[in-house]
This record gives structure tokens, sequence and C-alpha cells, in this order.
């Protein structure tokens, strides 16, 4: 009988039921593709962090140079006597990045043995710039000119100050790539974390001190070297062992990966590191740790995932804006307005069976029966919002996927940034960049998760137990006398 | 009073005793008096007529009778219980137990098929689907709509429509038919059908049988007849007792209702 009364009553006013439902479900539709989106949006910024910063890394620690010791490489282009003039050159400059100034080993130590501290591991990046040429015939007796135009960079990330050749000097051609060192008895985390394997397989821990190399895979391609061929860095000959990608699927950070003890030794800077990479024991100890290594290491720049996170600029940045600010209100809004459209009408539709009530009573049937009847009516319609909202919501959230343009997203935003005191992105990172900012670009997904779908379900059930409540304490508020008088 | 002589004068069959029973309405600042003090006694098995101008109180006194309400001052006494004392929740127990409703206006479910109409009436008791399905054919039986069971009241005539109602007082077999104005909406020859069905199912069962009725007709059929006027129990008026002065009174009703 209830389930036949409910069936009966709805398929009555079957055009206000499914008014009711239409309302819940564009309120719960909205729901879950804002929510959607939203959770593509977070996918898409950790996609960049990710990328930008490596997996399990949630602190890095440099140390930023002062801007006076910071400097171009400098070569010796000076030919000493003229008899070397018109001679060919070819010289490697292996310098640690620019505005990094380095720090003890021991530093790592002392950060690792901090609490909170899961794991740290240091890391050297260093940029190494290669000139060859001919001496100019005729030239001023200086050294290279400071940072110019730069001829030639491997990759778009990859740039530093370079020796500008002037006018009148012989064609000079300049190049330089990013390395990094790696400590090889903690791959997982440094400055390969990062990065993912495409081909080939990265360091064992027993080849802290042999010659073997990861390369970046665009890095490899537009210098044509394959997996088993060997790179020549700062006269040494490395076997390339593997090919990254950035966990993006773009460029990674460095051009270069090499066994950490190797580029500490090419570099002069034995026993020492740029970059320290920390993982906390757990995400909400990152704020203490971060606190804790400003008092080891006063001087250093601490940056952690969500420092870089704010730091994230955009369409990403103004997609990530649209999901919290216009597309969590509208969802909400639309909500409200469909709850209480659903619990006007089911007001109203109580309003006109007053006798019906009242004959029922009459007979004996006890409000809470009647109370349960119009929650019933009410639940059912709710359900049927929910399975049109969610329908609505999946679809929304797949047109929102497929016909979202690109977004962009940039970290770090000028070389003042950079250099400044506590500069905003971390050192690795420059390091690659240059002085320029890096772009990530993401493409947008909108996942609807099984608990979103519940989560949308359980709103527009919400919705119909809320308006057959309110429907339901009308009706059972009639006295049976004064609702059989009612003349309708 | 000379009208309230039972037809049965055996306390054992006494149903109901009422003694000052009032019933007043507030509206705003006015009241009203709908019963002003009513001491009546009804026996098990009598055919009783309601009488009365419009707005004289006799369907304020059949909800009293019906549980449907509690009097605002004095003792209905049903079967030896306090109705005036009982809560929601022992009406609702009350009236789904002992009475039966036929209305007016039929009062059916207009979204339920005539079976389903007979059916509500047995919901209150918890009874199987299976048994409340062959106990409402059964009912729809006895009042001749067995071949309409799956029509909703809009495909029904008007006389169709109260036999189903009348089908769904009697499902539960109860002990009081309240009815008011039974026929109030119903053309004379359907009239005679359901007074007739009435009547019938009366004297078959000995059920008590309550109505409330402008229809002479109707009331001549009684067990005994009372009439109301402004809530009080009155002597009937010297041209509506019985006898040949009795066809008088559809002129003074029609004057009344216009
Ligand atoms: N809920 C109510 N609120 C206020 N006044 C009411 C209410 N119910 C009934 N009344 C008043 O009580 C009086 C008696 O009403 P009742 O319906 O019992 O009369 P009635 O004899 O059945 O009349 P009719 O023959 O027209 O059906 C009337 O004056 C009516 O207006
Ligand atoms: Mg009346």
């Amino acid at each position: 009988m209830f389930f036949t009364y409910i069936y009966r009553e709805l398929r009555r006013r079957h055009r206000q039921a499914l008014l009711t439902a239409l309302g819940l479900a564009v309120g719960v539709g909205l729901v879950v593709a804002v929510t959607a989106y939203a959770g593509g949006v977070g996918d898409a910024q950790d996609t960049v962090l990710h990328s930008l910063y490596g997996v399990g890394t949630d602190i890095t620690v440099s140390q930023t140079q002062k801007q006076s010791q910071s400097g171009p490489p400098q070569f010796n282009m000076n030919p000493g006597s003229t008899s070397k003039q018109g001679k060919a050159f070819s010289r490697d400059a292996v310098r640690s990045a620019p505005g990094q100034q380095s720090l003890s080993a021991t530093k790592v130590a002392s950060i690792k043995s901090l609490d909170g501290v899961a794991q740290a591991v240091g890391g050297l990046t260093l940029t190494s710039t290669h000139v060859s040429g001919s001496f100019a015939k005729a030239l001023s007796q200086s050294s290279a000119q400071p940072p110019g135009s730069s001829s030639s960079s491997s990759s778009s990330s990859s740039s530093s100050s370079q020796p500008a050749p002037s006018a009148s000097q012989a064609p000079i051609k300049v190049s330089s790539f990013s390395i990094s060192g790696v400590d090889v008895s903690q791959t997982g985390l440094g400055p390969m974390s990062s990065t993912e394997l495409v081909s080939g397989r990265t360091f064992t821990t027993s080849e802290a001190t042999t010659k073997v190399a990861v390369l970046d895979k665009a890095y490899a391609k537009q210098n044509s070297y394959a997996l088993g061929d060997t790179v020549t860095i700062s006269g040494a000959k490395y076997t390339v062992i593997g090919l990254v990608t950035s966990a993006a699927g773009t460029s990674s950070t460095s051009n270069v990966y090499i066994p950490l003890t190797l580029a500490q030794k090419m570099s002069g800077n034995a026993g020492k590191v740029n970059q320290i990479y920390v993982r906390a024991a757990s995400a909400k100890d990152i704020a203490t740790v971060k606190t804790e290594i400003k008092t080891v290491l006063p001087k250093a720049t601490v940056t952690t995932a969500q420092d870089l996170a704010d730091q994230v600029s955009g369409s990403l940045k103004s997609a990530s804006q649209l999901a919290d600010n216009l597309g969590k209100w509208l969802a909400i809004a639309a909500l409200v307005a469909a709850f209480a459209v659903a619990s006007l009408l089911t007001v109203s539709a109580v309003s006109r069976r007053v006798r019906e009530f009242g004959t029922l009573k009459a007979l004996g049937w006890k409000s809470r029966r009647i109370v349960g009847q119009v929650l019933g009516e009410s639940v059912v319609t709710g359900l049927a919002g929910g399975v049109i909202g969610v329908i609505i919501g999946v679809v929304g959230a797949q047109l929102i996927a497929h016909f979202s343009p690109v977004l962009k997203a940039t970290v770090g935003q000028t070389a003042t940034a950079a250099s400044g005191p506590g500069g905003a992105a971390p050192p690795g990172m420059q390091a690659a960049l240059g002085q320029a900012a890096q772009t990530v670009v993401v493409h947008l997904t909108a996942p609807v998760s099984i608990q979103l779908v519940l989560l949308a379900a359980g709103l527009a059930l919400l919705g119909g137990i809320l308006s057959g409540a309110f429907g339901g304490w009308r009706a059972s508020r009639l006295r049976p006398a004064d609702a059989l008088r009612r003349v309708d | 009073m000379t009208v309230t002589t039972p037809r049965n004068l055996e306390e054992d069959s006494m149903l109901y005793d009422l003694t000052g029973v009032t019933k007043r309405y507030t509206q705003g600042r006015r009241t009203i008096d709908a019963l002003a003090g009513i001491d009546l006694r009804i026996g098990g098995g009598e055919f009783l007529v309601i009488q009365g101008s419009t707005g004289s109180g006799k369907t304020t006194l059949l909800q009293m009778l019906g549980a449907l309400d509690r009097p605002t001052s004095g003792s209905l006494v049903y079967e030896g219980r306090d109705v005036a004392k009982l809560g929601e929740g022992d009406l609702a127990e009350l009236r789904s137990h002992s009475y039966g409703f036929v209305f007016q206006s039929f009062n059916l479910i207009p979204t339920l098929t005539a079976q389903e109409n007979v059916e509500t009436a047995l919901v209150p008791w918890h009874v199987g689907g299976e048994e409340r399905r062959r106990r409402a054919a059964e009912a729809l039986e006895g009042v001749g709509l067995e071949g309409r069971a799956r029509h909703v009241p809009s495909e029904l005539s008007g006389g169709e429509q109260q036999r189903v109602a009348i089908a769904r007082a009697l499902v539960r077999e109860p002990k009081v038919i309240l009815a008011d104005e039974p026929t109030g909406n119903l053309d004379e020859r359907t009239r005679d059908d359901i007074i007739g069905l009435l009547e019938e199912l009366w004297r078959e069962r000995g059920q008590t049988l309550i109505v409330v009725t402008h229809d002479t007709w109707v009331a001549g059929r009684a067990s005994r007849r009372i009439w109301l006027d402004a809530g009080r129990l009155e002597a009937p008026p010297v041209d509506e007792r019985p006898g040949p002065a009795a066809s008088a009174a559809p002129v003074r009703e029609l004057v009344l209702q216009t």
C-alpha cells in the first residue's frame, strides 16, 4: 500500500514531481560538476608541483648567494700572444648554478637529525658552459663580456649568463647545459624525484663514482644522444644509462644527471651541496620542520611545497579561483534554491490534500503514517533528482574537461624574485629555469569519484527528506475534524 | 428528554452515553457553541437519524460520536471509555476499530482505485497484503461493485463512489457506521439505492447506523430520530412528527437551504 500510494500520487502530479526532481538535479549536478572541476584543478596543481618539485619532497633548502659573488663564468679568452690569434680553441667551465651558494654536506646530516624529518638528501646543481671557436684576430684585450644575448641554448629551460661574442669577433659557439649531482643512494628523494624514467635505468647505489649519466629525453634528442652513448662533461666521458622526462611529461629540471660525488669533484665543490631535499615524517610536521631548519641554517631559503603552490600563477590559478569562488557559490545557491522550491511545492501539494489526509485520519491512520507517506513521496522525488543530477554532473564534468583550454601554470616570476633575499622559487628550479619563470602546461580533467556520486545522491535525498519533513509536518498538524470540513 | 428514550432499554446494549457534551469553536474573538450541552444515549443496533437545520451542530455531533474530535466539556462515554479523555493515538485506534464513516462528498482518495480505497481502511490494522486484498474485494462485492475494482473515483458515478465509500466503511465490520448526509449529492433513485443498501446491511449485521440527513424520506426509515437546534436536542417540530402533516417538511427545508 505504501509504495502503491506513493506511485499513484506521484503519477498524478508528475509534472510537479518532475519539476521538484529537476530542481534538485540541477543543484546536485552543479555540485558534482564544480567539485569534479575543482578536483581536476587540484590534480593539475599537483601535476605542476610534482613536475617542478618532485614526489615526496616536502621542503627544499638552499642558500642564495649574494649578488656580487654571482657572475658569469669567466673564460680566459686572452690569447696571451699574438701568435695564438686565429687559432681554434674549445673550453669547458662547470660551475655551481648561478645565484647559489654551496652548503656543507654536513648540513644534510644535521637536517636529517631534526625532529619530524624522515629523510634529507643533498643535491648539487651545476651549469656547464662550453665555448669553442677561434680567437679573434683583432680583439681588445679583455675577458668575455658580461651577460648578453645567448647565442645558443640547448634547451628552452637551460640558459645562463654567457660570454657574448662581440661584433668584431670570429664566430664563437657557446652552449650550456645544466647538471644535477644525484645522491645515488637516495634516488627517491632529490633532484631526480621530479622525473620519470622513460627508458634505460637510474643509478644504482654502487655507482657513486662511476661515470654514468641520466639525460633529459628532450635534451638527448636535441643533441642526438642515445642509451649507451657517451657524453663529455668537463673533459670526462660519461655513459648514458637512462632517459627521463618530468612527471608532467615536459622537460625535466636538469639536462644531465650524474652521481653527486663526481659532480662535486668536477666543480671543485668536494663535500658541498647547493640544495637539500627534505621529506617530513608527516604532512602536519612540515611547518614545524621548516622553522627548525630556519634555526639550523638561518641564512638559507626554505621552501615548502605549499609555498610553491602559492606562487603558481597563470590560467591554472584563474581556474582554481573560478572553482573556489564562483563555482562553489553557484552550486550552493542552486542547491539552496532547489531545496526551497522542493519544500514549497511539497507544502503546497500537502495543503491541496487536506481533505484526503482528514479522510485517512478518520479511517484511523495515525499522523505518523501520513507523515511517512508524504516523506516517502519526497524521498522518491529526491532520489530521482539525485540520479538525474549525477547524470547532469557527470556529463557537465566531461564537457568541462573536453572544452576547457589547456591550462598554464607559471612558477617563479622574475630574476629579482630568484636572487632576492628569501628568493621565491627553490634554486634547484632556478638553475634549470635560468632566471626566467617556468611554465608547465597541463590538461584539465574533471574526475567524478564514487564518493562524489554518493555525496550528490545524498544531497538530493537530503533535499527530498527536508521538503518531505516540511510537508509532513504540515500534514500531521491537521486535526481530522477540521480537515474534513475543508471544502476544496 | 422525551426523545432520548432508546429503542432497546437494556443497559447492557448501551453504546454511547453523552452527558452535557459541549463543543465551542473560537474564531478570533467570536465563539460559537456548536453543541450546547447534549444528553444522549444510543443503544447498540439502532438506526438513528439526526436532523436539524443548517448550522445546528449535526456534523459536529457526528464528529464527536466518531471520535474525530473531543468535546470541549461534558463526557462522551463509548463502551465504558470516556472519549473526551483519550489522546490522539488512542482516538485513531478507536476510529480504526469501531467506526466506519460515510461522507456526503464520498471522500475517496482520488489517486487510488476502488479496490485500493477500500484497502486503506485496513492499513491501520497491519493485515497482510493478500488478506487485505481479499477482504477489500469481498467488501466491494458486498456493495455490488466487483466489476469496477480497478477504476479510480473519477471514472465512477456518484452512486458508485458512495458504494465504494460504504464498502470502505464496512470492510472492517465496525460496530458503528456514521454517515453525514450520505445521499446529499445523489439523485433520488441513487439515494433509494444507497439507503436501501445501508438499511440492508444494518438489518443483516446488527450494526449501529447513525445518519445525519435533511431528507425526510431517509429520516422516515430510521428506528429513532433526534432533532438538533442551535446545538441542543429538541422535540420534533409539530409538522415533522410522523403522520399526515409530514408532507410540509420539504418546503421548509428548501427555504432553509437557499
Ligand atoms: N472548525 C470550526 N470553526 C469554527 N466554527 C465552526 C467550526 N466547525 C463548525 N463551526 C460552526 O459550528 C456550527 C455547527 O456546525 P455544523 O457543521 O455542526 O452544522 P451542521 O448542522 O452540520 O450544518 P449543515 O447542515 O450545514 O451541515 C456552525 O455555526 C459552524 O459555523
Ligand atoms: Mg453538516
